[in-house]
């Protein structure tokens, strides 16, 4: 389905650029027209597609399970509160085999992350144009903009900002607690005296500082990269749609083929996530002498 | 795929989501979990008591039935040995009571025998007299023959 004024490789560009506002270089603000526009804009522009869909999916999760819970009741549950109550003793299960410690944040952290992030991933299995071609037309009709110029990106897991906006909240939360833990002096401790004593002081920080900056980085660009290349495979199968009656028969196949495969990454993607959070976490919580 | 303001904003919802489903949505479900497993537990514990008694009940039952039984078995072989004893007795006294019978309807039979000898005696005695004297042709003074008369009826 790709436009017919657009090269294969405007295709692909169009369907990696997000829809970012912020202001423009002649000082008004608004959309970006181009991925150089959007670049130009600097720091101070926001995704709005990854935003307004990460925001409404976890909306919606957050919607779905808190009327779960107020319906919740210790009797025969119905067919949500089921669904529901399977999804938390899993996630319950998980935080209790893989954190020792006590804290009440854990598990609903755990759960947060794991639906949020299953959901945004989910995303990904809707076919790669229906939303940007709607967002076209809306851009088009309801705001006059040049459709070609309205980028929509739909799965938010597939933008840099927002993997590396959620790591870096966890990596907070692991800062917080490990100070919180161990103390200032054990954190600082844990991070200079190992693994060679108080002599090897520089190399100990330089090991233990990669280690603790690797955690956010690794978190965020696992999940980005998977979903990334995942979206990617999407954007290269639905070229062959434009090449023929046959090329198009066998990009249907094959995008149903990898849309089956996607299910178990996306699930397993948002898995690792939760259970690397986990974790982290975990470790903060210990003490090590 | 520019680093932006994106970065902080998904930080700070992700913040806000995690504070919304550690306050309204883990709690309730899990508190909910939990009254489900201690019901759970505990009306199997009901369950196991509720068994537990009936056990002691049916011993309890076949305990008393037992007695009952070794209760009824004794009663009867005491009434048994009672019947055989007045049985027993009634012969006895019976036993007794005809021999008594049979006493004294002998006793009556001698007495009557008895009566009828002495009676048989006088009249015996009052003929020989009236035959001697028939003999004698005269009267036989009975103050003067007291004694014959006596030793005679005596002989009889």
């Amino acid at each position: 389905m790709a436009a017919e004024t657009l090269s294969s490789s405007d295709y692909i560009k169009h369907h990696l650029q997000n829809l970012t506002y912020g202001q423009k270089p002649d000082g008004t603000w608004g959309l970006a027209q181009t991925p150089a526009e959007a670049k130009e804009m600097g720091f101070w522009a926001i995704n709005v597609d990854t935003m307004g869909f990460s925001i409404v999916l976890g909306l919606l999760f957050l919607f779905v399970f808190s009327r779960a819970a107020k319906r919740a009741t210790a009797g025969e549950p119905g067919g949500l509160q089921n669904f529901v109550e399977w999804i938390v003793e899993f996630i319950d299960s998980s935080v209790r085999g893989s954190f020792s410690g006590r804290n009440a944040l854990v598990a609903p952290l755990a759960l947060t992350i794991f639906l949020w992030i299953f959901l945004m991933n989910l995303m990904d299995l809707v076919p790669v144009d229906w939303l940007p071609q709607l967002a076209m037309m809306i851009g088009a009709g309801v705001f006059g903009l040049d459709p070609h110029h309205v980028y929509f990106k739909v799965v938010p897991t597939t933008d840099p900002n927002a993997t590396f906006g959620m790591s870096i909240a966890v990596f907070l939360l692991v800062l917080y607690y490990s100070f919180k833990m161990k103390g200032v002096g054990g954190f600082l401790g844990e991070l200079t005296l190992q693994p060679f004593g108080k002599w090897g002081m520089p190399a100990n920080l330089l090991l233990e500082g990669v280690n603790l900056i690797a955690k956010p980085v690794s978190l965020a660009l696992r999940l980005f990269g998977n979903m990334y290349a995942g979206e990617m495979i999407f954007i290269l199968i639905a070229i062959m749609f434009s090449g023929g009656a046959v090329l198009a028969v066998t990009g249907g196949v094959l995008q149903w083929a990898w849309a089956v495969f996607h299910i178990l990454i996306i699930t397993l993607q948002a898995f690792i996530f939760m259970t690397l959070t986990i974790v982290y976490l975990d470790m903060a919580h210990q003490e090590h002498h | 795929m520019n680093i932006n303001l994106t970065l902080i904003g998904q930080s700070i919802t992700f913040f806000v989501f995690v504070w919304f489903c550690m306050r309204f949505v883990w709690p309730p479900i899990v508190n909910a979990l939990d009254a489900r497993r201690k019901q759970i537990a505990d009306g199997l514990a009901a369950a196991d008591r509720g068994r537990h008694e009936l056990e002691i009940a049916a011993k309890r039952a076949t305990e008393t039935l037992h007695d009952a039984k070794q209760k009824a078995a004794e009663i009867i072989s005491q009434a048994e040995k009672r019947a055989a004893q007045l049985v027993d007795e009634a012969k006895a006294d019976a036993k007794g009571e005809g021999e008594r019978m049979i006493l004294a309807a002998k006793a009556e039979i001698e007495q009557e025998a008895h009566r009828a000898r002495e009676l048989l005696r006088g009249e015996v005695a009052a003929l020989v007299v009236a035959g001697a004297g028939k003999i004698l042709r005269r009267e036989v003074d009975a103050k003067a023959h007291a004694d014959l008369l006596e030793s005679i009826e005596s002989e009889l």
